[in-house]
């Protein structure tokens, strides 16, 4: 009762902080999304270069999240600016999924079809565009709503470094010891999370070819 | 240049090695008519579907040439110039699962830069063509039955009115009846339009009501190139030993059509 009692009283507060949280989770998918499709795209292609980068990716994810804002922190114009950092910290964390997916989906579109798209004399980038990405497109939106959700989860604790977002209420119910405080950050974010998995999961299931 | 002027396609001592060594073809010296229909014929893994995909360029030979109206297709503009003048049939259909039949048939034709008003009509012309109901335009591949979905790859390969045509098994897979009444529309088709066909089949029934020529394969060597008709009589032990296999299998079509 008093949780809700306080998110009226502070309503101004929370979605200002839910906003931040927001943007912080849009933007470092968005980031994400930029180079991690093109990369999956890229090793799908390339067998090569599939181990090094996702090899790469994954050492990334098992970087405890907080030493990595430590360790972006001292970079020049990143560690500017907490929110800039954290960014790029979430987007990060994104990649795996996202390339891993993409690359999943593009290696899993059934090899006759490719031939017979190849032999009908699509070029390679109609290929791609007509054929490869639209049929894998509900395993990179699974990839993509696996990184959204994550990313709504780290992102409070993007707070530690000053960065905002619904955190912040979590770290000073901490600090306080005020569960309501802590409620008042943990359930606005996971309801985000919620509705993110929700909408893209709809989504995907929409483009899922049989 | 190749050298045989009435050649659509010519296979010049053509061999297709794998990486690992293995030899899928050797030695390969094939001529094929304009107009005619050439039927390969030969037992699973003798390199029937590998000599098909030497023609469009999906594999290139380690050695020897394959010319195409005289020319071997050099790579990029040229290469995908000859892809879409040739109408290819694959194995296992691989029609495109999120396009509609109607822009399985298209496609060709629309990234050749066709205008939306001559699209239209061909497509129901080909859905005609292969005798599929025009109100499967709408449908996906996934609600269509295996027999459909062949005469939809047919009618796709023959959309932009290619003058080659790479058939491998286009038939295969069906019900006697279904078959019989494809390869029925087949020849009725083939007296019409008088394509170019290379046509890939394990079943020697096929390849006699077909072919103008049978080729026969055997572990990547072409055994003997012969018309139908001689094909029955042929004292080749490979040749014979293929006609008592099918012996009281072999139908009363086929056998018609040699006499
Ligand atoms: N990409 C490949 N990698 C390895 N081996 C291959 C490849 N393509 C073909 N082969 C081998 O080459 C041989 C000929 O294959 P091909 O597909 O041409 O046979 P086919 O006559 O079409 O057989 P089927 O009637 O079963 O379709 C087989 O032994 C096959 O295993
Ligand atoms: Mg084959």
């Amino acid at each position: 009762m008093n949780l809700l009692h306080f998110l009226a009283e502070n309503r101004m507060q929370v979605l200002e902080l839910f906003l931040e949280h927001l943007w912080m989770v849009g933007a470092s998918t968005l980031l994400a999304v930029i180079i991690g499709i093109p990369l999956g795209i890229m090793i799908a292609h390339w067998p090569a270069w599939n181990k090094p980068v996702l090899a790469g990716a994954n050492i990334i994810q098992t970087i405890p999240s907080l030493a990595l804002f430590g360790f972006l922190l001292p970079v020049p114009w990143l560690g500017d600016r907490a929110e800039r950092l954290a960014i790029l910290a979430l987007a990060l964390y994104a990649l795996l999924p996202l390339i891993r997916n993409t690359y999943t989906g593009i290696r899993g579109v059934d090899p006759a079809v490719v031939e017979a798209a190849r032999g009908m004399g699509l070029t390679e980038r109609q290929l791609l565009f007509k054929v490869e990405l639209p049929l894998a497109s509900s395993v990179i939106l699974s990839g993509l709503r696996i990184a959204v959700v994550i990313s709504v989860g780290l992102a409070t604790i993007a707070a530690a470094i000053g960065a905002g977002g619904l955190g912040e209420l979590i770290f000073r119910g901490l600090a306080m010891v005020n569960n309501q405080l802590i409620l008042a950050g943990a359930i606005p974010a996971a309801a985000l999370a919620l509705v993110a998995d929700f909408g893209l999961g709809w989504l995907e299931r929409r483009l899922r070819h049989r | 240049m190749g050298q045989n002027r009435g050649a659509a396609i010519e296979f010049r001592d053509v061999s297709f090695v794998l990486p690992d060594g293995h030899v899928v073809l050797s030695h390969f010296d094939l001529d094929i008519r304009r107009g005619e229909t050439l039927v390969l014929l030969g037992r699973s893994g003798s390199g029937k579907t590998t000599t098909l995909k030497l023609v469009n360029r999906l594999l290139a030979p380690t050695s020897g040439s394959v010319y195409v109206d005289g020319a071997v297709p050099a790579h990029g503009k040229d290469l995908l110039r000859l892809r879409r003048r040739i109408g290819y049939v694959i194995q296992e259909v691989g029609l495109f699962p999120h396009f509609t039949v109607e822009k399985n048939i298209g496609l060709v034709p629309a990234i050749e830069g066709w205008p939306q008003d001559r699209i239209r009509p061909r497509i129901q012309q080909m859905l005609q063509l292969v005798g599929l109901d025009s109100g499967l335009a709408d449908r996906y591949p996934h609600q269509l039955s295996g027999g459909q979905r062949q005469r939809v790859g047919v009618a796709r390969a023959l959309a932009a009115d290619p003058e080659i045509l790479l058939m491998d098994e286009p038939f295969g897979a069906l019900d006697p009846l279904t078959r019989d009444e494809l390869q029925r529309e087949f020849l009725s088709l083939q007296q019409r339009l008088c394509k170019t066909v290379l046509f890939v089949t394990h079943d020697l029934n096929e390849a006699l009501r077909l072919g103008s020529r049978i080729a026969l394969m055997e572990a990547g060597k072409l055994v003997t190139l012969l018309s139908p008709e001689e094909f029955l009589r042929s004292e080749d032990a490979l040749v014979s030993a293929y006609v008592r296999a099918f012996g009281a299998g072999l139908d009363a079509a086929a056998q018609r059509r040699v006499q």
